[in-house]
Order: structure tokens, then C-alpha cells, then sequence
């Protein structure tokens, strides 16, 4: 039996300890802002968080999680809309959108461990979320812009 | 026949509008077919709900092209909202099923708003003066003494007003007036368009709520995951599932038949596995064992084949553009330069990979589908259950990225085929390896270039060939020249000089040829501008001063279009004079000449014209000690006519300088005995936050002429101007894709 907190909901699981947490978020509890796009923690559009930290959905088997707190985007919005999610349409960085939640899942780990941010710190952070429509521009700009607006 | 029809005593809607709403239906035909609409009025109009104002103030206005990231699905909305003079935040966009009703509706060649801009236009403007007459009748007044504000008819005389929502029953009643008595607003009086204005869907993208195909399902849905056959055209043999039915979820296996020549959108065959989740069918497939049978594709290895296209390309191919005569000004001898190029296969790689949930219930289909082409879904779906068109009904999701992938359907065949021998929803999920090693790929290419140089430095001669299996055998197996591909950049040629012959070369395909982001434009603008700034060098030129000597006085160019072509070359003709001007201002924004390039810093530029958009990019490299190449900026000018959304327009080119580096940089598809080499995002490569351009600034040139792509047109510079600026910083010239295959050091 694996217990776990879902974004803030004492969770019980007791299917295949295997299973990534992403299919358990998309295909047995039907969360499905996280994303699938290679299943091998490459391009990071399943990013979820785990105790507060980026993690990537897709290769965390669920046996890991016993004990942890899971926030996925459906969390970070049960309060409205946080702040990168309003510097995201403010700057309107998203095209297809597909890999935006993992974005913005990743730069708000990135924003609570670092409130200022350099360029380089952002390369860091974000070069493992992939954008094949290629918003990488507006993806770096938001994160600066919320930045600037906590500082 | 009038294309526009009231129809809001049609019954048509399932009750999902109440009593009293306006509705006017459309029928749509691109544009250009459009301005002689009257002759092309089909004897039967069955015109859908296309825009409906309710007694609530709602707006629904339908989309009937797809969105994957390229605005379509806000542009055209927002078009006929503007003409409508509706506001804006009381819109709401039914997304349309596929259905010949609404004409053409493949989200292809960057062409959603070229196409449809004068109807979106007209059926807005067609609405708002219903309303104003319906308001002039109840005020008693004349209608010209009306105006609108945002969802408002006013009558300033007597200071009344009353809402679109409250005058949508009056106007239900009124008689579609002719189009020769709707006005159209001026463009001063656009509030949306050529404005800066969000994509209507950018609040759910944030939040997660936005629904992907990969999102979709439906009651009682099982899950497929489909082993295909490694080389195209095998077929199983037999197969193992002992071990894939115990791994847990999973509940049997089924096998795809495998497709007839061509193999058009066809499944590919193999082997499913059935689950209750998508993991235990991933699972379950990797303890399948498959005995394969062989193909005559198995004898394809791309480093073979590169050979094969080279050596084509050094021979006469069919010529599809001839101008003086190549031939006889070689012959004179003098200063002859010669250059060859070659480009991979690329797969499309969108982030989400091709997904599609169908049920087949009683001898008709249901799908939800990331599709480009709702109306190729039906067609697909239709062939291969031997079922009609009209019985497949294929709604459409978001999708996550398409890039041309997305009008290939396959997926979506797969998964009705597995439904009707299941008896319930099947839902289809590639994984990222079977979207890499299964796509339809952009084409491997070879050019071949020859100029005869006169004593200014300039070309008298300009010869050029280009070879690659066309996308044609995906429909043809016979087809071996890419006749319908030679429009994307080179046939066109928009230089000034008095030879000129472009060819083009046979090849066969061994894996599936698809439609890819800009197509053919990638390769030919790739080996255009290399040569272009090869002779720049030669001549020991400016390449921007150069370019525009090429390029010559602004005209326009003269060309051989077919009968078909015949309405767009009209209003479209290919005019110097505008790449000309994105070149100087593109070169003006980025400081060309300012800086001086060398010791692993320079500056490129290519400049091309596709999708009928004028784009000219400049880039800036920094290549250090250890041969690794920076981007820290790209300047793209572009001249795409009327803009409807800039911020969504420079969003596009942005994300093309990305795109394009991509290609430029890191991503290539090989093939060994049939087999794609390349698997996930570790070894077929794009780039990311820190190999991406840093920044990309793009400056839309003011334009009042017609609507042209957006979509596209940004891609095929990118890889030509970087390579430029390779050469200008380190001397190395790159003729060939992608650079991870040259040593810089």
C-alpha cells in the first residue's frame, strides 16, 4: 500500500508499485495536465513535483512516492492562477501548448529555490524541458519577468 | 447563390442554440476561388452554423481549421469578430468535425488565413449589418444612421442602444442582404485585427485544462499499443505473446493487417497489445516476440543511398524552369564554380506523438483526433474498414505540435480498426520511439550547383539540381520526381541573371515521404543561399550587397504557372521589389557590416520567399575553442501582406530561428538495412534552452496586400544564414546537414 499526498489530498495507491506516477496521474486518476512526450525524463513535458522538487513523472515508479506530496499544475491552480502561470499569458509564450505545463512546472521549482535568476541559471534549469515549437525566448523572458515582480 | 445564409430556423443544431439565436451559415472555398463565387455555387447549399449570436450575448463562431500551435484557431475567429464589431470576451469558438461542408480543412501549408481572411471577413461584416438593420427597423430610424460599438448597435441621434443579444431574434428573421451591400470596415476601424490579442485557448494551455488528442476518452476506452513492423512492408510472420499476457493490465493481443501499395495513410501493420493503461500496453509490448518477413526496403542504408542522390544529381534531371541558355555561356569557359549539398531525413517530432481514441459501434465511427485533416480521418478510416465517409465522424482535439505530421492519419486508422474487433473505445498511444522510427520523414536531398562568373563578379549562368524521393510515393509508388515540389523554392528562382536552369533528378523512397515544416523549401533555400554566399565570397563581396545584386531590380518575375496557379500568381506575382526590401531591412536592424566577423564570430544571411512571405534572416554565431556553436542573436525581417496577429506572428518566426537550428545544428534520421538508427530525444536531437538561438527579433514589415503564410516561411533561411555565418567566423563552409556532422575543430 503506497500513501502519498495529491496536491494536498492524503492519497492511498495499491496497484503495480511500478508504474510511473505519470499514468497513474493520467490514465487511472485522469489528471492529465502533465504530459506525455518520450517516457525516458528527456524532454520533460510530464513534470511534475515531488516534496517541492521538479521531478519527471514519466520514470518516478510509484513505490517512490510512498510518503512524498505530489503537486501537479492541476495543484498549483486549485488557488487561482500563480504567478508564473500569469507571467506565462502575459508574455504569451505558448504555441501548441502541449509542453507548457511541464514549463511552467519546472520554472516554478526554479523560482522557489532561486529568486533571482541569471541567464545562465535559467539554462541550467530548463534545457531538460524540450519545446519543439521552440518558445524557449518567451519561456526565459517570464521567468525574468517574475522575477522582477516577487523582487 | 449568396455563400452566406441565414439559417437560424434550422434545426440542424441539437437543440444546442435556444430560440430566438441568430445563425448564419457559410459555405467556405478558398479565397481565391471565392472572388468568382457565384460560378462556383454548388445546385445544392447545405451552409452549417458558421457564427450564432444568442439572446445572452453569447457568440459562437465556428473553427473549421485545426489548431497546433500556429493561431489558426484564434485568427479566424477573431476576423469574423472584428467585421461582426463583437466583443471579443463574449466569443466562444465551437471547433468544427470534419466535413466537406466546410470546404477544404487540411491546417496545412501555412495557408488558414490566406485562404479564409475575406470570408471570415465577409460573414462578420455580413452579421453586423443584420443587426443594424434589425435595430433600425425597431427604432424606426434609417440604417445608416446606426453604428456598433463592441456587441452594441447605437443610434447617437436619440442616444439608444440595444445589445447584439437582445436584437439576435429580430435578426434571426431578416433576409441575408447581397454582398454588394455589406460594407467592410476600414482597416483604421480593425479593433482585433493586425492588434495584439492572445490565442483564445492560452488560459486553459496554463492551467492544464486544454484538451490534447492524448487527453481524449472515452466510456469504457481500452488502451493499444502497436508494434510495428521495423522495416517498411514486412509483415508478421507469426508471434509470441505468451510473456506480454502476464504482464499485468494487459488483456490480449491483436494483429494490423499490413497495408496495400501505396501505402498512402494506411496503418503499417504489426502487432497490438491490449491494456487497461497505456503503461501495461507499452509493457506488454515489449515481451512480444515477432518473427518478421522480409522487404525490399530492408536493402535501404541511407549512407548508400546519399550516394546514389550525389551522383543523380551530377547527371542532366528533367528541367522544370529554363531561362537563356546554361549550356552555351559554360561552354565560353572562363571563372566556373561548382557546389553540392545534402540533407538528411528529419522526423517531425512533436511533442505530443501520435495518439487517437475511436469507437466503432454499429457500422460507423466515432474518433477524437490531433489531426491536421479531419476530413483525411473519415477518408482513412472509411478505406480501411471498407465503411463511408460520412459514417466516420472525426472531431478534433488540440494538437500538441503537428508540423505536418498531423495530416498523415494513420494512427487514427489503427485505432477503429482494433475497435471493431474489440466491440469497444480503443485508444492508440505511439511512443516517442514508435513516432521516430515511424514517421512519414522530410525527404533526404542532394543539389547540385553550377554558376559561370562574369568579370563583375556576378553569375552569367546559374544551373542548379536538386534529387530526392518525392512525397508522391506516398502515393504513388511509381513516383519518382517530386513535380508538385518544385514550387517550394525552385522553380522560382528570383535572381537576376540571363541563364538560369533548375532540374530535378529521380529517386526512390524506402521509407515514408511526408510533409514536414516549410517541405522542400528547407533543402532548396539551404543549397540556394550556401551558393549564393559562396559566390559573394568568390567575388570577394559583401553577401548582403551581394544578395541584392542577385536578387536585381525590384519587378516582377516572370514564371510559368499552371492553370491552377493561374488566381494566386494573380494576386500573389513573385516581386523583387518586397525581398529586396526584407533583405535591407533585415540587414539594417541586425548592424550588417557594422561588426566585422572572423576569430570564431560572425554574421550570415539568406533570404527567401515561401508560403508567398518575404523573409530575410540574419545570424549571429560565436564558435569557440572546441568547435561549439553559440546563436546568440537572429534577426528575421518579414513581409507576410496583412497581419492579423503580430504578436503571434513574431511568436511563429521565433519559433522558427528555434526550428531551424534544430535542423541546422543537431537533428538527422539515418537508416541502416531498413531499420531507422534513431529512437528518442537522446539521439535524434533538437535544440533546447541553452543551443537555442538566445534571441530572435523579428520586424514584420507594414503591408496592405493579401494575407500570406506564417506558419512556414520562417524555417528555411534559419539554416543557410547560420551556415553563412559559420563560414564568416571560422572559414569552414557547411554543405551539409546538420552541423553535428562536421568538425569545426
Amino acid at each position: 500500500m503506497i500513501r502519498f499526498k495529491l496536491n494536498g489530498k492524503e492519497t492511498v495507491y495499491d496497484g503495480t508499485p511500478e508504474m510511473p506516477l505519470l499514468w497513474y496521474l493520467r490514465d487511472i486518476v485522469g489528471l492529465k495536465g502533465a504530459k506525455f512526450g518520450c517516457g525516458m525524463s528527456l524532454c520533460g513535458a510530464c513534470t511534475v513535483h515531488q516534496d517541492g522538487e521538479a521531478v519527471r513523472s514519466c520514470s518516478v515508479p510509484m513505490k517512490e512516492v510512498n510518503g512524498a506530496s505530489i503537486t501537479t499544475i492541476e495543484g498549483i491552480f486549485a488557488n487561482g492562477l500563480h504567478p508564473v502561470q500569469k507571467a506565462w499569458m502575459e508574455v504569451k509564450v505558448p504555441q501548441c501548448g502541449y509542453c507548457q505545463t511541464g514549463q511552467i512546472m519546472q520554472a516554478i521549482a526554479l523560482l522557489n529555490q532561486n529568486h533571482n535568476p541569471s541567464d545562465q541559471d535559467i539554462d541550467v534549469a530548463m534545457s531538460g524541458n524540450l519545446c519543439r515549437c521552440g518558445t524557449y525566448q518567451r519561456v526565459r523572458a517570464a521567468i525574468h519577468k517574475v522575477a522582477k515582480e516577487l523582487a | 447563390m449568396n455563400n452566406i445564409q441565414n439559417v437560424s430556423r434550422r434545426r440542424f443544431l441539437k437543440g444546442s442554440l435556444a430560440a430566438g439565436t441568430f445563425v448564419l451559415g457559410a459555405r467556405l472555398v478558398p479565397d481565391l476561388l471565392w472572388a468568382n463565387s457565384s460560378s462556383a455555387a454548388p445546385a445544392v447549399f447545405q451552409p452549417d452554423v458558421f457564427l450564432a449570436i444568442s439572446s445572452d450575448g453569447t457568440v459562437t463562431i465556428v473553427a473549421h481549421r485545426s489548431e497546433m500551435g500556429c493561431g489558426s484557431r484564434t485568427a479566424l475567429p477573431l476576423v469574423v469578430a472584428d467585421e461582426l464589431d463583437a466583443d471579443w470576451s463574449k466569443v466562444v469558438i465551437d471547433q468544427a468535425i470534419g466535413d466537406p461542408k466546410y470546404g477544404e480543412q487540411d491546417t496545412d501549408g501555412s495557408h488558414s488565413v490566406r485562404s479564409f481572411f475575406a470570408q471570415m471577413r465577409q460573414i462578420g461584416a455580413t452579421g453586423r449589418v443584420m443587426l443594424i438593420a434589425a435595430a433600425a427597423k425597431q427604432w424606426n430610424v434609417p440604417e445608416k444612421e446606426c453604428a456598433t460599438e463592441p456587441s452594441f448597435v447605437l443610434h447617437k441621434a436619440s442616444g439608444r442602444k440595444l445589445s447584439y443579444g437582445e436584437l439576435a431574434p429580430a435578426a434571426a428573421k431578416l433576409a441575408v442582404p447581397k454582398k454588394e451591400d455589406v460594407p467592410l470596415k476600414r482597416r483604421s476601424e480593425w479593433r482585433y485585427i493586425g492588434r495584439d490579442n492572445s490565442l483564445f485557448d492560452l488560459p486553459d494551455i496554463v492551467t492544464g485544462k486544454a484538451t490534447y488528442g492524448m487527453d481524449a476518452s472515452m466510456p469504457g476506452m481500452v488502451y493499444a499499443s502497436i508494434e510495428h513492423p521495423p522495416v517498411l512492408g514486412q509483415k508478421v510472420k507469426s508471434y509470441d505473446d505468451k510473456e506480454a499476457l502476464k504482464v499485468g493490465g494487459v488483456k490480449q493481443t491483436l494483429t494490423i493487417p499490413p497495408f496495400k501499395p501505396p501505402h498512402q495513410f494506411q496503418p503499417l501493420g504489426g502487432v497490438a497489445v491490449i491494456a487497461d493503461n497505456t503503461w501495461a500496453a507499452f509493457q506488454g509490448r515489449r515481451a512480444l516476440k515477432i518473427d518478421w518477413d522480409t522487404s525490399p526496403n530492408s536493402v535501404y542504408n541511407s549512407d548508400q543511398f546519399r550516394k546514389t542522390l550525389e551522383s543523380t544529381a551530377r547527371q542532366p534531371g528533367k528541367v522544370v524552369r529554363n531561362v537563356g541558355n546554361v549550356d552555351a555561356e559554360f561552354a565560353k569557359g572562363g571563372r566556373i564554380i561548382e557546389a553540392e549539398y545534402y540533407t538528411p531525413h528529419l522526423a517531425h517530432a512533436s511533442m505530443e506523438p501520435p495518439v487517437a481514441v475511436a469507437e466503432y459501434r454499429d457500422g460507423k465511427v466515432l474518433a477524437w483526433v490531433p489531426t491536421q485533416n479531419p476530413q483525411a480521418v473519415q477518408e482513412t478510416i472509411a478505406g480501411v474498414l471498407g465503411i463511408k465517409k460520412e459514417d466516420v465522424t472525426c472531431h478534433v482535439t488540440l494538437l500538441g505540435g503537428a508540423f505536418g505530421r498531423k495530416s498523415k492519419p494513420d494512427q487514427a486508422a489503427e485505432a477503429a480498426l482494433l475497435s471493431k474487433q474489440l466491440g469497444k473505445p480503443v485508444k492508440v498511444v505511439w511512443s516517442r520511439e514508435d513516432d521516430i522510427q515511424f514517421d512519414f520523414f522530410h525527404s533526404v536531398a542532394a543539389m547540385y550547383l553550377k554558376a559561370a562568373i562574369g568579370p563583375d563578379g556576378k553569375p552569367t549562368a546559374w544551373l542548379q539540381r536538386t534529387v530526392y524521393p518525392p512525397i508522391g510515393s506516398t502515393f504513388d509508388v511509381n513516383a519518382k520526381y517530386a513535380d508538385d515540389e518544385m514550387g517550394l523554392g525552385w522553380n522560382n528562382l528570383p535572381f537576376d541573371i540571363p541563364n538560369h536552369r533548375a532540374e530535378n533528378g529521380p529517386a526512390d523512397a524506402h521509407v515514408r515521404i511526408g510533409w514536414f515544416r516549410s517541405v522542400a523549401n528547407i533543402y532548396h533555400a539551404f543549397a540556394i543561399h550556401s551558393f549564393a554566399d559562396e559566390l559573394a565570397n568568390a567575388a570577394t563581396k559583401d553577401p548582403v550587397e551581394y544578395l541584392l545584386d542577385l536578387i536585381g531590380p525590384p519587378r516582377i518575375v516572370p514564371l510559368d504557372y499552371k492553370p491552377d496557379e493561374q488566381e494566386e500568381a494573380k494576386r500573389y506575382p513573385l516581386d523583387t521589389g518586397r525581398l529586396r526590401r526584407v533583405v535591407e531591412m533585415v540587414a539594417e536592424k541586425s548592424g550588417w557590416g557594422k561588426r566585422p566577423s572572423g576569430k570564431g564570430h560572425g554574421f550570415g544571411i539568406a533570404g527567401h520567399r515561401s508560403f508567398l512571405t518575404y523573409v530575410a534572416t540574419v545570424v549571429e554565431v560565436e564558435v569557440d575553442g572546441q568547435g561549439r556553436v553559440q546563436i546568440p542573436n537572429v534577426w528575421t525581417a518579414v513581409d507576410s501582406g496583412t497581419v492579423v496577429a503580430p504578436d503571434n506572428v513574431r511568436n511563429q518566426f521565433e519559433g522558427a530561428a528555434s526550428f531551424g537550428a534544430s535542423l541546422a545544428l543537431l537533428s538527422e534520421i539515418t537508416v541502416t538495412n531498413g531499420v531507422v538508427d534513431q529512437n528518442n530525444f537522446s539521439d535524434y536531437q533538437l535544440v533546447r534552452m541553452d543551443t537555442a538561438p538566445k534571441h530572435t527579433n523579428v520586424y514584420i514589415v507594414e503591408s496592405d496586400a493579401p494575407p500570406a503564410g506564417v506558419g512556414e516561411p520562417g524555417v528555411p533561411p534559419v539554416a543557410p544564414a547560420l551556415y553563412n555565418a559559420i563560414h564568416a567566423a571560422t572559414g569552414r563552409r557547411i554543405r551539409e546537414m546538420p552541423l553535428s556532422r562536421a568538425k569545426l575543430v
